[in-house]
């Protein structure tokens, strides 16, 4: 298992193992992408009540969802990095933080637009929004943190510690917010029993959430690919590559 | 406990304390009802940040003269140290806090039947808020500016206390029950007091890179 771990986790061998993972991962979005948009924009029918302007939950649901899934990636790699020592794995801290701003922004920006035909308001103080910021401002801290050393893995392994500490932090957090104040609409998916969309809704959104799934995968593989060649650029298999490419 | 022989540095975040809650009548409006309405959340706000501006007391001078790291270095559970360093700044900021803070509610309007739910829930979280603050400052002593961006790191980590103790508070203005409010701060206390040591026990080690 440890063994497994480590030669996963090799700076060299990831980058030959992710090449392929980024390339498939790439596609496969792609592909999704076109179909649910396609679904979602064209084929589901509008809502009885809000219309045309649902649609956008196409891409608000599943940005939302990753906001939350991405901690939860990156937390979990703040552990490997801690426990493990592991270089890729910080590497993987500090790219997952942008991207899970970047998609809890999108969540954010796509439920105030969705908020204003239907809410009337850009922004309602809800428990659900008010919890979607403080996760924003809790990557904010990590990414803050994570730049702010002029050594890069010292700057990792503090950005671990906070993300773990936040993963702890994060359903206290939620919980609290939400007997504070609750207006947004109850989940429609997660639910035990039947979920309370109809089928012809459900399946888009289902695919876009694969689709965002395998988005942010070869993202992660791009980013996290390149970070590796930046901070091995001294390591004789990245000068081997460098003379090949050039 | 060297924080007793300088006590103009620790007094400076309670006149901080005292003077931001005189600025919000003057910032908003005198108006008794408004201030008395808005009194739990001025004071909670306010408290946050006095506890925050204290915070980089509790490691720096250690840092500067080098003597944390000695105490690392000792045998001997570094969690219990920590713990210590923790308490201490609590007695030197958070019972300080939880004197003034219903003098400060007088000048707040703020109903005198509820102060004694102000007292207990400033008693129980503001632990928690030196608890939470001290990751803060442990992750960031080795940076030069550290103090924004600990602040930064931490603020969000305080909503749920914030969150709880205003409600208790509102709860127990309106003749409410409150004891469950307690009790969730109660259970928030002991599982930040059992955890966070920890926390700042890697973050250190992190620091001292």
């Amino acid at each position: 298992m440890m063994q497994f771990i480590h030669k996963y986790g090799s700076p060299r061998y990831y980058y030959q193992w992710s090449k392929g993972w980024q390339k498939w991962l790439s596609i496969i979005t792609v592909v999704l992408l076109v179909i649910g948009l396609y679904q979602g924009f064209f084929v589901a029918p509008p809502d009885y009540q809000q219309g045309e302007s649902y649609r956008i939950i196409f891409i608000h649901v599943p940005a939302a969802w990753m906001s939350m899934f991405v901690y939860m990636v990156m937390a979990f790699a703040g552990i490997m990095a801690l426990v493990w020592r592991i270089k890729v794995a910080e590497i993987v801290v500090g790219e997952c933080a942008i991207l899970g701003a970047s998609f809890t922004a999108m969540a954010l920006i796509t439920g105030m637009l969705w908020g204003k035909p239907m809410w009337g308001t850009y922004w309602v103080w809800d428990a659900r929004l008010t919890s979607e910021l403080v996760l924003l401002f809790l990557y904010f801290g990590v990414i803050a943190l994570h730049g702010a050393f002029d050594d890069p893995r010292t700057g990792a392994k503090a950005a671990s510690i906070l993300a773990i500490v936040g993963v702890i932090n994060i359903p206290i957090i939620k919980y609290s917010v939400e007997w504070w104040n609750t207006l947004h609409q109850p989940a429609t998916v997660a639910k035990f029993d039947k979920p309370s969309m109809h089928i012809s809704m459900l399946i888009p959104l289902l695919i876009m959430a694969v689709a965002f799934k395998t988005y942010f995968l070869s993202l992660l593989f791009m980013r996290s690919r390149s970070e590796v060649l930046a901070r091995e650029k001294n390591a004789s298999w990245v000068k081997e590559i460098l003379k090949e490419q050039s | 406990m060297l924080a007793i022989r300088r006590r103009r540095e620790l007094a400076n975040p309670l006149v901080f304390f005292v003077i931001v809650v005189s600025l919000f009548p003057l910032g908003v409006s005198p108006d008794k009802e408004l201030l008395s309405q808005m009194a739990p959340g001025v004071i909670w706000v306010t408290a946050l940040l006095a506890t925050l501006m204290s915070m980089d007391v509790m490691f720096r001078s250690d840092y500067d003269d080098g003597s944390l790291e000695q105490l690392l270095l000792l045998p001997g559970p570094k969690v219990l140290l920590i713990g210590a360093k923790i308490t201490a700044h609590w007695a030197s900021i958070g019972l300080p806090l939880v004197v003034l803070a219903p003098i400060m509610s007088l000048l707040l309007y703020f109903p005198t039947h509820a102060i004694g739910s102000l007292v207990v829930t400033l008693l129980i979280s503001t632990p928690i808020l030196s608890l939470l603050g001290s990751v803060g400052v442990a992750l960031t002593l080795s940076l030069r500016s550290g103090g924004i961006l600990s602040s930064l790191l931490i603020l969000p980590f305080y909503i749920p206390v914030l969150i709880f103790s205003t409600m208790a508070i509102n709860a127990s203005a309106n003749s409410l029950p409150v004891s469950g409010y307690y009790a969730l701060l109660g259970a928030f206390l002991i599982i930040s007091a059992l955890l966070i040591p920890f926390a700042v026990v890697a973050a250190l080690r992190v620091s001292y890179n």
